[in-house]
Parts: structure tokens; C-alpha cells; sequence
């Protein structure tokens, strides 16, 4: 009885989903045997779950309305570095930039995410494949944007043409920890940036608050039963819509967070393959195709950022051998197929 | 019934355009590009023979996965991969010319086969988003190759030449050249024709492989394919074995895709370790697009046309980007943005193509249920 209980809890949990949690654990045990300065490590793991949480979060409302994982994601990543650049370029400086950069991102993020959900309304059932591409299409179409739109400003130009976006741009001067600053508490070696968890915890709350509105139920439903939530009078495409704007804006916000903790904008190919990290960390926190929760969110991205964090040092001081990279493709593509090949409703 | 008939003759034509709009939008962007791009006829043809050359036979390899109903198997990159430690091996024990690349396909068969087997095993458990998880299984295998290539090779696995390896002594450079097969395939036999070299064995083997790929279609395990391609539930009804069948496309796709890498890397006559593998897939899915495919249709002669319309926009659009904005990196930005244009358009197509001829069986539905609920009032 209670051996049938273990395997099916096993079973949800999943082997991936333990190996990797496992996985990390032996990571924080040798720390410090190994030598690796522990305080270090988590100020680390803080730092880049502060800079990659809402990123993660993203991800939320269209897996909640049945749309599955946010292939897409640098849709909305093209919609904050246009906030971030026009900002700059509009001479805006300091935490100011921040707050202009998310008040020009969002008009870009609501129209390309109206475009892109209408898009995704029209290919229900081919979601996935889909997303990536239109996140493929639009970073690719943006390198090109990046080099013809009239930018001027000298911060972010390249020198010698004067014209042409550079591939990074430093945000000094302008947003650089513009959250991360406030209320920033140090202990020893760790630091932790206050302001940008709670920006994370204000996001996280308002998703949830929301998801148990009428209207965040009726996304629920859609997601898990589209024909019973059609049959209970819910406008299904209006839902998914509603969800994959929140989604694209989330990503504009999420980028520009990211930046802010940083330092740089990074611009061309950079948001390629930038939805590949958060979809693995949202399914290493317990989410599947079509569920997901705040939970998952929080816990995906510290273990999914400790095994970035601590993976370089712990098996550089152990074995001299650097295998991280390698290690973290291996781990979060794995968690990806895991999941798409569970049997799921949504995949009829 | 006026509106009816009407409504039926503006599709086929409406059908026509689009299935051919993608060939048809490339053959305009060539038309403009060309022009701009003042490259020489002569210099023109070269390069697209030569391209032709390299890149048909791993086109060919998506059509099996295509005909079985896989869509397109973006999983080809396991066979490049394959194909790419087989030559590591061939290069390192110094096995050169045609004689070399003989050995890296026997030696590319038993790994491609591996991870075919493996790719038809996950892909049958996620029926449905083939593509998505074929996807995602390139990106995982790159993982495994390069656990193996840069931290096995040389330490686990011995590699006894000091050129091919990183100088801390194990993993493999990142380029490995191929000096000595370079071109053997093309040029053997290789024939000139107006300054225009062709590469005429390389071109018998391809013709080979359509021949062996029409012949296929043909055979009880071809037919099988096209049954599961059209309805899983229908074939395996018939006695046919799904998974099995479906496993056999996925192997037989990634076999050939790794053939099909060794001739592009005796074309290119290196190999770039860790990055030749990354952009084939999408290049190669690209090019069979643009020659008029669709996820779940695609013929020898989509292969053909593709590989000549995609390859003649890659050729000049960097050059005529550089000529219309002065800036060359535009035309290099465009022809990638391009590549995934088309996916994505063709994408789309597919799937609201497959959900209108689902809405349309469902108003047929509708329609029978009205007539005989209006016959049904009638009566009363």
C-alpha cells in the first residue's frame, strides 16, 4: 500500500524531475568540501533567481489556457528591449529609465501579444512548434530593425558609423539595478536585492490573485477542458487571447528586470534561445504541458539557477574539468522532452 | 445553391495559390535579388550546382518521416551527428580519399541507427507534436555529442593524433579538417561544362537515392508508412505495426541524413565540431519548404526546386542587401530571417488547413442535423 503510494508519487514527480533535484543537493553538500566559497554561491543563486523569476512567470498564463509552453517567449523579449532602447533614446536616465522602459514596452507587448494570440487562436493544437518559430522569425526580423531604425543615441550606437544598434549596451547611467538597489540588505558575502524580489513577489501575487478571479478561473477551464468550457458560455479565443497577452507583456517585463540585475541590454541574436531556459526551469519546478503554478515557478528557477550556479565551481574545484554547459543542456532539454512526452489532456 | 457553387470553384484556385506561394514569393525575391547583386551568370550557376551537390541528398532524407505522417523531422541533425564523430574516427586513424569515406558511412550507420531508435521510442509518446519534441530532441543529443566529442574523446575514447585534439589533451578542436577527402567524391568523374563544374558522381548518387526512395514508396513497408502517415487508428485496424513502422522512418531518416553529411563535409572539406550540425536541420527544412512542401506532402521534385530557389537567395541576398542599404550584415540578417519565415508560414498553413477541413466536416455534420430537424418540423 504504502509502496503503491511512493511509486505513484514518484510517478508525478517524475525521475528527470528527481535526478535534477537530487542533483543539486550533492552540488550543495560538496560545496564545501570541494572548496567553493558557499555564501558566494547563494548570494548567486538569489541574485539570478531575483533577475530570472518573472521571465519564468511568464510562462503561467498560457499554459494555464491550454496554449502549453511559451515557445514564444522572444516575442515578448523584442517588445522590452524596444521599451529599453526608446527609452535611452528618448534621454531618460537613471531609475527613471526603468520605469519609462516598461511604460514603452507595454503598448508594443499588448499589440504584438493581440497579434500573436489571434495567430495562436487560428492553429489550436500546433501551438508549440508554431511558437518557437514566430520567436524565431521575429528575433531574426528585429537584427535587421536593430540596424536600420534611426537610433542616435551615443550610449548605444555603434562609434564609427554612428548609426546601427551595438550588441550590447551598457546600462550605466541608466537602469543598472534600478530594483535591485532599493532596500538592498548585506550579510558578509551575501546580498540580497530586496526591491527585485518583491518587484518578482508584486508580480507573482497579482498572477494569483488573478487566476482565482472569475475571469482567471474561466482561463483554468479553457486550458483543461476547452468543449465543457465553450458549453459553459466562455468566449474561449477572447481567454486564450487575454492569456497570451499576459504572457508576451510578462516577457517584456521579465527581460527588462533581467537587464536591470545584469547590467547590459543585449540585442540580436541574444533572446534567441532565451524561451529554452525558462521552459525547462518551470517544468524542473513541477509544472507539465498544461498546469503550472506560482509554486512551480519559484522552486523551477532556484533549482534550475543553482545547477547553473553551482554546477561551474563544485566540478571545476572537484575534477579540474569545466562540464557545465554541458551538464545544463543535457538537464534542461531532458526536462523538456520529460514533458512533452507526457500524456496529457490537452494533447488530443 | 448559387452561393454554393461558387464558394466550391474559389477554393481550388485560392487552394492552388497558396499551396504554390511560397515558391512563388521566392521566385520574385531571386527575380529582384539578382539583378542587384551583379554576380555573373556563370559564377551563379557554380555556386548553385555546387550547393545542389551538397546539400540534396540530406533534403531527400526528410521525405520518409513526411510520408509516414511525422511531419518534418527536425531530428535529422542525430544523423549529422553521427556522420560527424564517424569522420572524427576516420580522420584520426588517417583513412584518406573515397576509401575514408566509405569506412565513416559503415561506421555512421550503427550510431545513426542508435539514436534513431531512440528519437522513434520518445517521438511514439508524443504522438501529436512530433516536430516540437524532434526538436527538442536535436538540442538534447547536442548535449550528449558534446559530453562525448569534448570531454570523452581523447580521455575515454583514444584519439592517437595530437592535431585533431585541444591542446589540454582531450576533446576534439573545433575544426577538423578533412584536407584529405575534400572534394574526392565531386571531383571524380567531375566534368566542366562552359566553366561550370558538376559534380557528376556526387549527382549519380543522389539520383540513386531517388530512385531508392521512389522504389521504397512502392514496397509493402512504404505503403504501410503512407497508411499511418494518413491515419494511425485506420492502419493499426489493418494489422499494421504503428509504433514499429513509425520507429523504421525515423532510423531510415537519420541513416541517410548522416550519409548525406558526409558528402556536404567532403564538399566543405572541414568540419566545424561543434556548430556544423547546429544550422542543418533548419536550412535543410527551409529549403524543402521553399520548394513548395508541406508538413505533411513532399515530393522529389519539392527537394529539387527548393534546394535551387532557397540556394540562389542565400547566394545573393547578402550581396544585394549590401547594394540596396550599403550595409552587407542586412542581407545576412534578412536571408536567415528568410529561413524562418518560411517554417513559420508553412507551419501555419498546415495547421489551419487541417482545422478547416476538420470545421468543414463538422458544418457538413451541422448542416444534415438541420435539414432534419427541419424535416422533423415539418412534420409536426
Amino acid at each position: 500500500m504504502t509502496k503503491d503510494k511512493f511509486k505513484a508519487a514518484l510517478k508525478s514527480f517524475g525521475l528527470p524531475r528527481l535526478i535534477i533535484a537530487g542533483f543539486l543537493l550533492l552540488l550543495l553538500i560538496m560545496a564545501p568540501f570541494v572548496g567553493a566559497d558557499l555564501p558566494t554561491q547563494i548570494s548567486n543563486i538569489i541574485n539570478r533567481f531575483s533577475w530570472n523569476g518573472i521571465l519564468v512567470l511568464a510562462m503561467v498564463p498560457m499554459v494555464h489556457s491550454g496554449c502549453g509552453l511559451n515557445f514564444g517567449l522572444p516575442l515578448g523579449i523584442i517588445s522590452g528591449l524596444l521599451g529599453a532602447t526608446l527609452s535611452i533614446e528618448l534621454g531618460f536616465t537613471g531609475p527613471l529609465s526603468f520605469l519609462a522602459a516598461i511604460l514603452i514596452a507595454t503598448p508594443f507587448a499588448l499589440v504584438l501579444g493581440a497579434l500573436y494570440g489571434w495567430l495562436l487562436n487560428k492553429i489550436k493544437g500546433g501551438e508549440m512548434m508554431i511558437a518557437t518559430y514566430v520567436g524565431f522569425s521575429s528575433v531574426s526580423l528585429m537584427c535587421m530593425m536593430w540596424l536600420i531604425l534611426p537610433y542616435h543615441s551615443p550610449n548605444m550606437v555603434w562609434g564609427l558609423s554612428g548609426k546601427g544598434l551595438r550588441t550590447t549596451i551598457s546600462l550605466e547611467g541608466y537602469y543598472i539595478g534600478a530594483l535591485a538597489k532599493i532596500g538592498q540588505i548585506n550579510i558578509g558575502a551575501i546580498s540580497i536585492p530586496t526591491g527585485t524580489l518583491l518587484f518578482f513577489a508584486l508580480l507573482a501575487f497579482a498572477i494569483w490573485a488573478f487566476l482565482h478571479t472569475k475571469t482567471g478561473t474561466a482561463m483554468t477551464a479553457v486550458g483543461s477542458n476547452p468543449a465543457f468550457a465553450r458549453a459553459a458560455g466562455i468566449n474561449v479565443d477572447k481567454i486564450r487571447m487575454l492569456s497570451v497577452i499576459m504572457s508576451t507583456w510578462l516577457a517584456a517585463i521579465g527581460i527588462l528586470v533581467y537587464e536591470q540585475g545584469f547590467g547590459f541590454i543585449q540585442l540580436y541574436m541574444a533572446p534567441f534561445y532565451m524561451a529554452l531556459p525558462a521552459v525547462s526551469a518551470i517544468l524542473i519546478g513541477g509544472a507539465s504541458v498544461n498546469k503550472a503554478t506560482i509554486m512551480n515557478v519559484i522552486v523551477g528557477t532556484i533549482l534550475f539557477q543553482g545547477i547553473v550556479t553551482m554546477t561551474p565551481t563544485v566540478m571545476n574545484n572537484m575534477i579540474h574539468m569545466d562540464m557545465s554547459e554541458v551538464i545544463r543542456i543535457i538537464a534542461s532539454m531532458g526536462m523538456i522532452l520529460f514533458a512533452l512526452t507526457r500524456k496529457t489532456e490537452a494533447a488530443k | 445553391m448559387n452561393k454554393n457553387t461558387n464558394k466550391k470553384a474559389s477554393p481550388d484556385l485560392f487552394n492552388l495559390v497558396q499551396r504554390f506561394s511560397v515558391p512563388l514569393m521566392f521566385i520574385l525575391i531571386c527575380a529582384v535579388c539578382i539583378p542587384l547583386s551583379g554576380l555573373s551568370a556563370n559564377m551563379l550557376i557554380n555556386e548553385i550546382v555546387t550547393r545542389m551537390g551538397r546539400n540534396a541528398f540530406l533534403i531527400l532524407s526528410l521525405l520518409i518521416p513526411i510520408m509516414a505522417g511525422m511531419g518534418l523531422n527536425f531530428g535529422m541533425t542525430l544523423g549529422a551527428m553521427a556522420a560527424e564523430i564517424a569522420l572524427i574516427f576516420v580522420s584520426d586513424w588517417q583513412i584518406v580519399g573515397i576509401p575514408g569515406m566509405v569506412l565513416a558511412a559503415f561506421i555512421s550507420i550503427p550510431i545513426s541507427v542508435l539514436l534513431g531508435i531512440f528519437c522513434g521510442k520518445i517521438l511514439n509518446e508524443a504522438k501529436g507534436r512530433e516536430m516540437i519534441t524532434s526538436y527538442i530532441m536535436s538540442f538534447f543529443i547536442n548535449g550528449i555529442y558534446q559530453l562525448v566529442v569534448l570531454y570523452l574523446m581523447g580521455s575515454v575514447i583514444p584519439i592517437k593524433h595530437g592535431s585533431i585534439k585541444l591542446p589540454r589533451g582531450y576533446g576534439i578542436r573545433n575544426t577538423v579538417s578533412l584536407l584529405s577527402m575534400r572534394q574526392k567524391l565531386d571531383n571524380l568523374l567531375a566534368i566542366q561544362i562552359a566553366g561550370v563544374k558538376i559534380p557528376v558522381l556526387t549527382f549519380i548518387i543522389i539520383a540513386l537515392l531517388c530512385l531508392f526512395i521512389v522504389w521504397f514508396s512502392k514496397t509493402k513497408l512504404g505503403q504501410d508508412m503512407r497508411a499511418v502517415g494518413q491515419d494511425m487508428e485506420v492502419a493499426r485496424d489493418a494489422g499494421i505495426n504503428v509504433e514499429r513502422t513509425r520507429i523504421i522512418s525515423i532510423v531510415m531518416s537519420t541513416v541517410l541524413a548522416g550519409f548525406g553529411m558526409i558528402i556536404y563535409l567532403q564538399n566543405m572539406g572541414n568540419i566545424a565540431t561543434y556548430s556544423a550540425h547546429s544550422q542543418i536541420g533548419m536550412f535543410c527544412i527551409a529549403a524543402l519548404l521553399v520548394g513548395g512542401a508541406s508538413v505533411d506532402r513532399a515530393s522529389i521534385g519539392n527537394v529539387f526546386l527548393g534546394v535551387i530557389l532557397f540556394h540562389t537567395m542565400f547566394i545573393v541576398a547578402p550581396k544585394a542587401g549590401a547594394a540596396i542599404t550599403g550595409d552587407s550584415m542586412i542581407g545576412e540578417y534578412f536571408r536567415v530571417f528568410v529561413s524562418y519565415a518560411v517554417i513559420t508560414l508553412a507551419l501555419v498553413m498546415y495547421e489551419t488547413n487541417k482545422r478547416r477541413a476538420k470545421s468543414a466536416a463538422g458544418q457538413q455534420l451541422q448542416a444534415a442535423q438541420d435539414a432534419e430537424e427541419a424535416a422533423g418540423k415539418e412534420k409536426a
